[in-house]
């Protein structure tokens, strides 16, 4: 092996350590039975997950956020489904405009979104709601889902649909039984993304939900903000288990793509 | 009905949602950076009066006397209602001449009981309603739109004669916030791409069997929460936290480093944070190099550098383009990581933002500085547009 690639590999196992140590080096922290912030630990105990599910804090801020995200998901997913379809099936006048508002939730700061969001939904009495915090959410999750079901339909053929007209079946039909079940992996792994982005979210959760919405990552930013306790890197660890489901069913969705 | 209007009644579902849950919201805030809404409706007399004036010398009795009658309504009209409309727009008169904010409602309570004139009735409550400055100050904010918050962000304002200049140096902070923001934003973009183009070169070209482990191994902290990895530096970094304790164990310090609150936490965390978005970009566009064109470079007789330089450099170019654009626009808009592992010197514009829109409730400066902040991201990406262009945007 020459030198050059040598030291390639070293830095790219710096840069890979760089990534992941971090965590990986904080996570075990919350397995301790003391309550410090730094090593040897003093013994290992469950107790700060035990004090996760006992409080009245945490679980039920776990809670808030799966029914957030798993409700953001379904919002973006119907919708960023049926928009990505129509922008594959045909051009439109426009379409470049309409696609320029579809991803800008992609690149507008979060910040942003959160103070207008609670200018706005405030008098409209969405602010400390569910439904204002999902509808939020989805806005953030839509365009991730219709760039996945775009990258979906580039591998269905649209001569099927064709097929299926001229067997008797109605558009609706023909997307439902013959297009839907081909891009289902890409719709999917749509969802997810967005599921993720909801369950990442600290910004617009910070200013437009109250009390009774606070998400995890919210509580997690409260608990930072104030003073830091173990309970909160068991919560991390939560967290962490969650999105690397996220990024299995992610993986296992690519690969069933075709 | 034709095609493209079934297609466009598809995307039509997403479109409206988004205009009603997303940009409309936003060019409602956005609109508050230039609307003037507190002083008119409570000095309406004033504001009509004063709209012929030449802002120089002081204006004339017509001016004092429909204050003074503005002032009476206005503070029966709070004390009716109970709202507080006369220190909405003493807030937002305090913001151009500072004094305003207790001038104001002291002239509206003894201009109640005030006999004789407006003119001398007005001046015997406040000598400050004999300078040109105040009267200006009133007419500024007239409205029903006006630069004031726009040019207060970038350290400007109007002086009593219309014309712009630069604000007093103890307001002047703005541009020394934009450039620190846009200063961050560049240093970790160019961090990222030192670190980044190598670990994708070694992703691209690393054995096969590798490959899986090396994508993993940027995969996991991209998909682990923002939250958690801004936790886990605190944690790592803080007094009594994980770095110091190993440094004081090992003997190599004796006194805790202060490793938290400062700009290179902050620097750390959002290299972090945001390598993969850097890495992945780069990783698509080398993966789909032909490699065939740098070998035979190679043998043409040119040097491994030269064939890196001339051939591979240029072709993975779209790639390192939308990985820079990716991570600067995500550094301008970083809130949540500056927030707890930065100092107060460490603040970028999203805290100021978030700082006039909860703590001060100034709706005006939180839009202006939100407009300033997605003019520099639109810039951005139009430079970018122009540069390279979106079709040629390949991510992993």
């Amino acid at each position: 092996m020459r030198a050059s690639r040598i030291l390639l590999w070293t830095f790219g196992a710096l840069a890979i350590l760089f990534l992941m140590a971090p965590v990986l080096a904080v996570l075990p922290l919350s397995f301790s039975s003391g309550s410090f912030l730094f090593y040897p630990l003093p013994g290992l105990s469950l107790r700060w997950y035990a004090d996760f599910w006992t409080s009245d804090f945490w679980l039920p801020a776990l809670w808030n956020s799966l029914k957030v995200g798993t409700g953001a998901a379904l919002v973006a997913g119907s919708l960023g489904t049926l928009a990505a379809f129509g922008l594959w099936r045909a051009e439109f006048p426009g379409k470049s405009l309409v696609m320029a508002v579809l991803l800008a939730p992609m690149v507008v700061p979060g910040i942003i979104v959160a103070v207008a969001l609670l200018l706005v939904f405030g008098p409209l009495g969405l602010t400390n709601s569910f439904t204002g915090l999902i509808l939020a959410h989805a806005a953030l999750g839509a365009p991730f889902v219709v760039v996945t079901v775009l990258a979906a339909l580039q591998q269905f053929d649209a001569v099927q649909l064709r097929a299926a007209a001229s067997c008797g079946a109605s558009p609706i039909r023909a997307f439902l039984r013959v297009c839907l079940p081909q891009i289902l992996p890409g719709v999917a792994a749509g969802a997810v993304f967005a599921f993720a982005t909801s369950l990442d979210e600290v910004a617009v959760a910070l200013f437009i939900s109250g009390p009774a919405q606070r998400t995890l990552p919210r509580q997690m930013f409260s608990g930072l903000n104030d003073s830091i306790s173990l309970t909160i890197m068991a919560a991390a660890m939560v967290l962490v288990l969650l999105s690397g489901l996220l990024l299995l069913a992610v993986t296992l969705l690519r690969r069933r793509s075709p | 009905m034709s095609a493209r209007w079934k297609a466009a009644a598809l995307v039509a579902p997403l479109l409206l949602f988004l205009l009603l849950v997303f940009v409309a919201p936003i060019g409602t805030f956005l609109f508050r950076a230039v609307q003037e809404a507190d002083v008119a409706p409570v000095l309406p007399r004033t504001v009509s009066v004063l709209a012929d004036w030449n802002g120089a010398a002081m204006p004339g009795d017509a001016a004092f006397t429909a204050l003074a009658k503005d002032l009476r309504e206005a503070r029966t009209r709070d004390q009716e209602t109970g709202g507080g409309a006369i220190a909405r727009a003493a807030a937002r008169l305090n913001a151009d001449w500072p004094g305003f904010r207790s001038l104001l409602p002291m002239t509206a309570r003894r201009i109640a009981a005030a006999e004789g004139p407006p003119r001398e009735a007005l001046l015997s409550i406040s000598e400050d309603w004999g300078t040109p400055a105040v009267w200006g100050a009133i007419r500024r904010a007239g409205g029903p739109v006006s630069d004031f918050n726009l040019l207060a962000v970038l350290d400007l304002k109007r002086d009593a004669a219309g014309g712009i200049t630069a604000a007093p140096a103890d307001e002047a902070i703005f541009r020394g916030i934009l450039w620190r923001t846009l200063w961050i934003g560049a240093l970790a973009t160019v961090i990222c791409l030192a670190i980044g183009y190598p670990l994708a070169w070694l992703m691209a070209t690393a054995p096969p069997r590798w490959v899986p482990f090396l994508v993993a191994g940027v995969m996991l902290p991209f998909w682990t929460s923002l939250i958690v990895r801004t936790a886990a530096w605190m944690v790592l970094l803080q007094r009594e936290g994980v770095v110091n304790a190993a440094l004081q164990a090992t003997h190599l310090i004796t006194e805790p480093l202060p490793l938290l609150f400062n700009r290179g936490a902050v620097l750390l965390a959002m290299v972090h944070i945001l390598l993969p978005f850097m890495v992945l970009p780069i990783y698509g566009s080398l993966r789909a190099l032909d490699w065939r064109l740098p070998r035979a470079a190679m043998s043409l007789g040119a040097s491994p550098l030269r064939s890196f330089l001339r051939v591979s450099l240029p072709l993975s170019l779209p790639g390192v383009g939308a990985g820079c654009l990716l991570v600067f626009i995500q550094a301008l808009g970083f809130y949540v990581t500056p927030a707890l592992l930065g100092g107060a010197n460490d603040q970028m514009v999203p805290y100021f933002v978030a700082f006039y829109a909860s703590r001060t409730v100034n709706w005006g400066m939180a839009a202006a500085l939100s407009v300033l902040l997605l003019l520099a991201v639109v810039l951005v990406v139009a430079l970018y547009g122009r540069l390279v262009g979106f079709s040629k945007v390949r991510t992993a």
